[in-house]
């Protein structure tokens, strides 16, 4: 599905990782492994387009993803460090932002079930919520993307207890085992049996 | 796509619901700016009335300026911008609703208040109807333009003021046109040329301002 070649990232001067290949397919679950300043966010951004890299390409399906635009980002799910919610929404209309601007189409009444799977509550507002109760409503999103063929999950696992990581643990592997494809960073350790590592040394 | 776009204007128009004092501080800013001119002025009424189209658009004109500092700078912050930039609509869609969004909560009100602020200067009923259109024109395009600029400045140290400096010399143009269809139209003149001027920037901004936002944001969170 996704090829990546020869992709080279310098930030801030400092060369990141170079000469850097991947390719992914579905069933893939790609874990990205290196020490805090490797570039594991840098690869992430870069594969979903945020980023530019600094020599190589991204093709998706044959295609490089700077022609494909928004043909290719509504074929993904990024996760990032920020958890992209709203603090002044409650949780229910966060994800059905997050839900429509992503072009999923979910009908309204799956949003508080996908919710109540992390255990929080739709109509909380997010600035009253814990940091692990934001993350948890950021993740709900997965839930509704069971069709999304690619997932790009930065530190998924981040701030979650382990009835939560757990969970996410249970969504990436059905992911993998109906055809899509993740490539994750984590710290911790992980009951996800990644089926290849990219190892980054910085 | 459309569906894209009227989610987010709702998103933003709750958001500034449930956050009223950042809308209130711009508009009471333009009331304000507006009031203090007549008080220090005085009450010499030929004066106010020939000072205030000009006030009252250059006290719209920094209203604006202060509420676009934070069109994208929330976003960007708690990372719902970089959702937008992965989204399923061209990012060009995307950033007018925002911009849209903008103007329904920064730029109408101002549109409403500026008739009413004008008995202030003792401006006549049509010429203050004249003032609230010219307003309503340029308006949308202080947004549009802003939007440039707030994208550009975006993350910047100080990047309040450097917004001010890029956009303000840019909304001349409005500034020159809207203040000066109510001068003309006080003069007896019409005014007609202005707003149809106006009006042909609010076309010319409409449609090529979301993709320079767009290719300003996609810079500037790099």
């Amino acid at each position: 599905m996704l090829k990546a070649t020869a992709l080279h990232c310098k930030r801030g001067g400092r060369l990141l990782f170079q000469d850097l290949n991947l390719s992914i397919q579905g069933q893939d679950l790609i874990r990205v492994s290196g020490a805090n300043g490797s570039g594991k966010t840098s690869l992430l951004r870069i594969l979903c387009g945020l980023l530019t890299p600094d020599a190589g390409e991204v093709r998706w399906k044959g295609t490089a993803i700077g022609a494909l635009r928004e043909e290719y980002t509504r074929e993904l799910v990024y996760l990032g460090h920020a958890p992209a919610v709203k603090d002044d929404l409650t949780a229910a209309e966060n994800l059905n932002y997050a839900s429509v601007v992503s072009g999923l189409g979910v009908s309204r009444e799956r949003i508080p079930f996908a919710l109540e799977k992390f255990g929080v509550s739709g109509d909380s507002l997010i600035k009253k919520l814990s940091q692990g109760q934001r993350r948890r409503a950021a993740l709900a999103r997965l839930t509704l993307s069971g069709s999304v063929p690619l997932w790009l999950l930065d530190e998924p696992f981040a701030a979650l207890d382990a009835t939560a990581a757990g969970l996410v643990e249970e969504l990436i592997r059905a992911h993998a085992a109906g055809g899509g494809a993740v490539v994750f960073t984590t710290h911790q350790d992980t009951q996800v049996a990644a089926t290849r590592t990219v190892e980054l040394h910085g | 796509m459309v569906e894209i776009a009227r989610a987010l204007v709702c998103r933003d128009l709750r958001l500034a619901l449930r956050r009223r004092a950042d809308v209130a501080t711009a508009l009471l800013f333009f009331v304000i700016v507006a009031s203090l001119f007549p008080l220090g002025v005085g009450a010499e009424p030929n004066l106010l009335r020939s000072i205030a189209p000009g006030v009252i658009w250059v006290a719209a004109l920094l209203a604006s300026i202060l509420s676009l500092a934070r069109l994208f700078a929330d976003d960007f912050a708690d990372g719902t911008l970089e959702q937008m930039l992965l989204g399923a609509a061209p990012l060009g869609v995307v950033v007018a609703a925002k911009a849209a969004a903008h103007w329904l909560v920064c730029g109408l009100p101002l549109v409403l208040l500026a008739p009413l602020l004008a008995l202030q200067y003792d401006l006549p009923g049509p010429l203050a109807g004249m003032l609230a259109l010219s307003l309503a024109l340029g308006t949308p395009v202080l947004s549009l333009i802003g939007a440039i600029g707030a994208a550009l400045t975006l993350g910047l140290r100080g990047g309040g003021v450097l917004l001010s400096l890029l956009v303000l010399p840019l909304y001349v143009p409005v500034l020159v046109l809207g203040a000066g269809s109510v001068e003309m139209a006080s003069a007896g003149l019409g005014g007609q040329g202005q707003l149809l001027l106006l009006a042909a920037l609010l076309v010319v901004a409409a449609a090529a301002a979301p993709w320079a936002i767009a290719a300003a944001l996609r810079i500037s969170s790099e």
